[in-house]
């Protein structure tokens, strides 16, 4: 019998008697009064920066600012399909200092963001930037995970993820140091 | 009603006034009281080292002397809670569930059997309150610091009757004491260091008096109090509850 | 070598007390953020309840569970492998390795890993693997084991970082800004993601329904491993399962607020399928679950989701540290996980609690954990891993404790022994006295006084 065979087998065995699934009333889970104004309290509080004011010529500015101290950046916003950049490999991309990419909702009870693979292009590109901007429209803003669910599709593309604010460590002393392996800051533009 | 007092062996042996004084209290509260007298010990010490095996005597001993009451009650939460979880031998299934669902620790019994609403009772002097885990989390004596959900205290609205008293709170208010059976002399280092610090954190408060509703937690802090040379008491909620000018 | 069992070791760990007070309340304030975080949701209790019947449902269904996670995984292109233990994980991890003809190998955290020694048996076949999570790295560097398994390097001061650091990557001497330290280790690890040829990482769910698995880290070290290397390999334990992508809403919510009182990890990956060129494997893991879940008993300690609250609030595991339990799992789940494993060499850890019960009421799923540390005192005496002198004593009180007029008169000899020779009780032979002064032995007992005064 292979290994497979034998561990089946032996959880077919010892499993206990079949006990059902929870009906789980969604409606119970929180809601906020104010998504945007709880979306970007977290985010702040996760280390990022939240733009919801002028969040269009903010942006621009960003854009510009960045494009202007001669840094390589990355702008994924137009979401115009790249093979190039989806072959790009690690030691191409790691002098990547900004990155500029869509997140298709936002959750406020924890500021996190749903970034698909096809909205990043390479998968290794919102991790490997030294700065991660994400730009989200707040009609795209839900109260909670199980909304959040309930809106994406996790399972079509090969590889998806929730984002909530820039890379962090506590593990020296339980201190917080903002940019661990990730991007070291996050701005996100509510527009 | 009838009400059979079950009094756990080390208090019976070493700390008889806290006895004495769930006794009286309960008389005061007109309750027909009577003292089973050839109980000994619930077993507790043996099943929580893993020897519940060893319990067969003690529980056939409870059952012969606390079957035919209405109500048994005791001045301890984990004595309670061990009868309520573990007794398993010395009756008829009935008899036994009719024991498990019997058996009362005093605040208990005093806030949801008693009712009582108001005592006549003076304690003018700094307490601070000592939450032992057993009668916390086994029996819910009080809510839990981990839970979400709401605030409440059988022992804490029971002491508000007391004239003159002023309750004040530990920092960590439902951190255990570090008695835990014979873990206070099997891991004795761990057992005293918690207790050291639950004693820190009531010192800073200026307690006179530490305060519980089980006798083993008070002690082991007692034990602790006394080898640091504090002024510092411990006293069961039953003598408290009890105490008159 | 003799392992060191949990009460030696733990007084060894306070002899030092300004530390001990250290680590203690650096704990509680994990533990206090957990809190902070938990209350800002109303229906927390209703969360764990959800949590603790969909693994309670997937554990009684488990079977099934792991076959549809198999076939849609392939479908998907992953490749899977089953391993019985360690030593099996171990070899398929090697094989992949060496039939690749590896070289640069990264690791993300997986207490699975961890559990089947995998690190030490690579480099016993010559082959360095990185791990990459902070806590991990440094306490690869210090050559020891982690001592939780969310904070692998909690027991460390920044002193000890700052040391250990200096003499690995030369950082500056007595710099021990933590700041500074984590700047430098991302420096260096950087380049080894950027090079790195294959990547390990734990799984912190798999989903029945579509093959996926999630990855959860709040350093992202994991993704920067997996989406430069040719290879991933994902290590999980049969119990890693859940059935729908759904679920994820409810443990998600519960994880990190559980764990160190942040609402979500910062990145929580979500796999499918590997990327364009890339080999997927995932390795699924029994080595003693399968047997744990025949234990009627103890099975539910399988809905461990591995956040590590049980360990922030266990007022043991603050005072005596992650090292004294000698296992890769520590605190109270690793206390009745480990016996599963080892019955003898464990046998120390259940009785490593007061049974207060704190742990049983963070858990996220609801296992009963002080409870089965009960349970497992009772099985592992009646396996006779007990100390003689203890058993022999217990039958001793038992005897007494059954007989009404043996106990009375026991009492009354023991109160008088007490009374008139104090020196026989107070001295260093007994355990009690060495910190703590004895009860005063009064004269009459309660029965003595109500015989007098009914």
């Amino acid at each position: 019998m292979s290994t497979r065979e034998t561990i089946l087998k032996a959880v077919a065995m010892n499993k206990p008697e079949l006990t059902e699934l929870p009906d789980m009333d969604l409606s119970l889970s929180i809601q906020y009064p104010n998504l945007i104004n709880q979306f970007v309290s977290m985010v702040e509080s996760s280390g990022g920066k939240a733009f919801c004011q002028n969040s269009s010529e903010e942006l621009l500015k960003d854009i510009t600012g960045v494009k202007s101290e001669g840094k390589f950046m990355i702008n994924l916003l137009e979401n115009l399909p790249s093979t190039e950049l989806e072959n790009q490999n690690a030691s191409e991309l790691e002098s990547l200092d900004t990155l500029y990419l869509r997140a298709r909702l936002g959750v406020a009870e924890n500021g996190a963001m749903w970034i698909s693979e096809k909205q990043m292009s390479n998968r290794l590109l919102p991790f490997i930037c030294q700065h991660l901007v994400i730009v989200i429209n707040p009609e795209d803003l839900v109260n909670n995970m199980h909304e959040a669910y309930q809106q994406i599709d996790a399972v079509s593309e090969g590889f998806g993820v929730f984002i909530a604010g820039p890379s962090k460590t506590a593990d020296i002393e339980q201190n917080l140091v903002i940019g661990a392996h990730g991007a070291r800051s996050l701005r996100v533009y509510l527009l | 009603m009838k009400v059979g007092l079950f009094i756990p062996c080390y208090i019976d042996q070493f700390y008889p006034d806290v006895a004495i004084a769930t006794y009286q209290l309960l008389k005061k509260l007109d309750c027909d009281v009577s003292y089973p007298m050839d109980q000994t010990c619930c077993g507790q010490p043996m099943a929580n080292s893993g020897f519940s095996d060893l319990t067969k005597g003690c529980d056939i001993n409870f059952v012969k002397n606390f079957k035919n009451f209405d109500y048994i009650v005791a001045p301890s939460g984990s004595c309670v809670l061990h009868i309520k979880e573990h007794l398993k031998e010395g009756g008829t299934p009935a008899e036994l569930e009719k024991i498990r669902q019997s058996v009362y620790e005093l605040s208990e019994f005093l806030v949801d059997i008693l009712k009582v609403d108001r005592l006549v009772a003076s304690f003018p002097h700094k307490v601070g309150m000592h939450i032992s885990c057993h009668g916390q989390r086994g029996l819910h004596l009080s809510s839990m610091t981990e839970l979400v959900a709401p605030e409440f205290s059988k022992s804490e609205y029971l002491l508000g009757m007391v004239d003159g008293l002023e309750l004040l709170k530990p920092l960590r208010a439902d951190e255990c004491c570090g008695f835990g059976g014979t873990f206070c002399v099997f891991e004795e280092a761990v057992s005293v260091k918690m207790g050291k610090d639950r004693i820190k954190e009531h010192l800073v408060n200026h307690v006179e008096f530490i305060c519980g509703g089980d006798t083993s937690c008070l002690m082991h802090l007692e034990g602790i109090l006394k080898r640091q040379g504090s002024g510092v008491k411990t006293i069961h909620l039953a003598e408290i509850l009890n105490s008159e000018l | 070598m003799r392992v060191k069992q949990h009460a030696e070791a733990a007084q060894e760990f306070i002899l030092d007390e300004a530390r001990t007070d250290w680590h203690d309340e650096t704990l509680w304030f994990v533990r206090n953020k957990r809190d902070k975080a938990v209350n800002t949701i109303p229906e927390w209790e209703i969360l764990r309840d959800w949590a603790s019947r969909i693994k309670n449902h997937t554990l009684s269904n488990l079977d099934h569970y792991l076959t549809s996670f198999e076939e849609k995984a392939l479908k998907n292109g992953i490749i899977i492998h089953w391993a019985a233990d360690a030593e099996d994980h171990n070899r398929i991890i090697h094989k992949i390795i060496t039939d690749n003809k590896i070289d640069k190998i990264v690791k993300s955290k997986s207490m699975l890993t961890e559990e089947c020694h995998l690190n030490e048996y690579l480099q016993n076949r010559g082959i360095q693997i990185l791990d990459t999570d902070l806590g991990e790295y440094i306490v690869q560097l210090r050559q020891e084991t982690p001592s939780h398994i969310v904070l692998p390097a909690i027991h460390l001061k920044r002193q000890d970082v700052s040391e250990t650091f200096h003499e690995h990557l030369h950082t500056e001497k007595g710099n021990y800004d933590p700041q500074y330290l984590a700047g430098c280790a991302r420096q260096h690890l950087r380049e080894r993601f950027v090079e790195s040829e294959l990547a390990i990482t734990g799984v912190n769910f798999a989903i029945a329904e579509s093959g996926s698995f999630v990855v959860c880290t709040n350093e992202g070290n994991a993704d920067m491993g997996v989406h430069s290397a040719g290879i991933h390999i994902a290590c999980m334990g049969i119990e890693k399962l859940i059935p729908k992508t759904e679920h994820l809403g409810v443990f998600l919510r519960l994880l990190a607020r559980s764990a160190t009182g942040q609402p979500i990890t910062t990145y929580s990956s979500h796999f499918n399928r590997a990327r364009p060129g890339q080999q997927m494997h995932v390795v699924i893991v029994d080595n003693g679950r399968s047997r744990q879940l025949g234990r009627p008993d103890f099975r539910n300690s399988l809905k461990c989701i591995r956040c590590a609250a049980c360990f922030n609030t266990c007022p043991v595991y603050r005072r005596s540290g992650g090292h004294s339990y000698h296992s890769a799992v520590a605190g109270p789940i690793g206390s009745i996980l480990n016996p599963n494993l080892d019955m003898q060499a464990n046998s120390d850890l259940p009785f490593a609690s007061t049974l207060c019960g704190s742990c049983s009421n963070v858990c996220p799923v609801k296992i009963d954990i002080h409870e089965q540390l009960w349970k497992w005192r009772q099985v592992i005496v009646a396996n006779g891993y007990v100390n003689k002198g203890k058993k022999a004593g217990m039958q001793g009180m038992a005897w007494v404790l059954s007989n009404p007029q043996v106990y009375r008169f026991s009492g009354k000899i023991g109160r008088w022994v007490m009374r008139t020779f104090p020196f026989i009780v107070n001295n260093r032979l007994n355990v009690w006295f060495k910190q703590r002064e004895m009860p005063r032995a009064p004269e009459k007992s309660f029965r003595d006084w109500f015989k007098e005064n009914k």
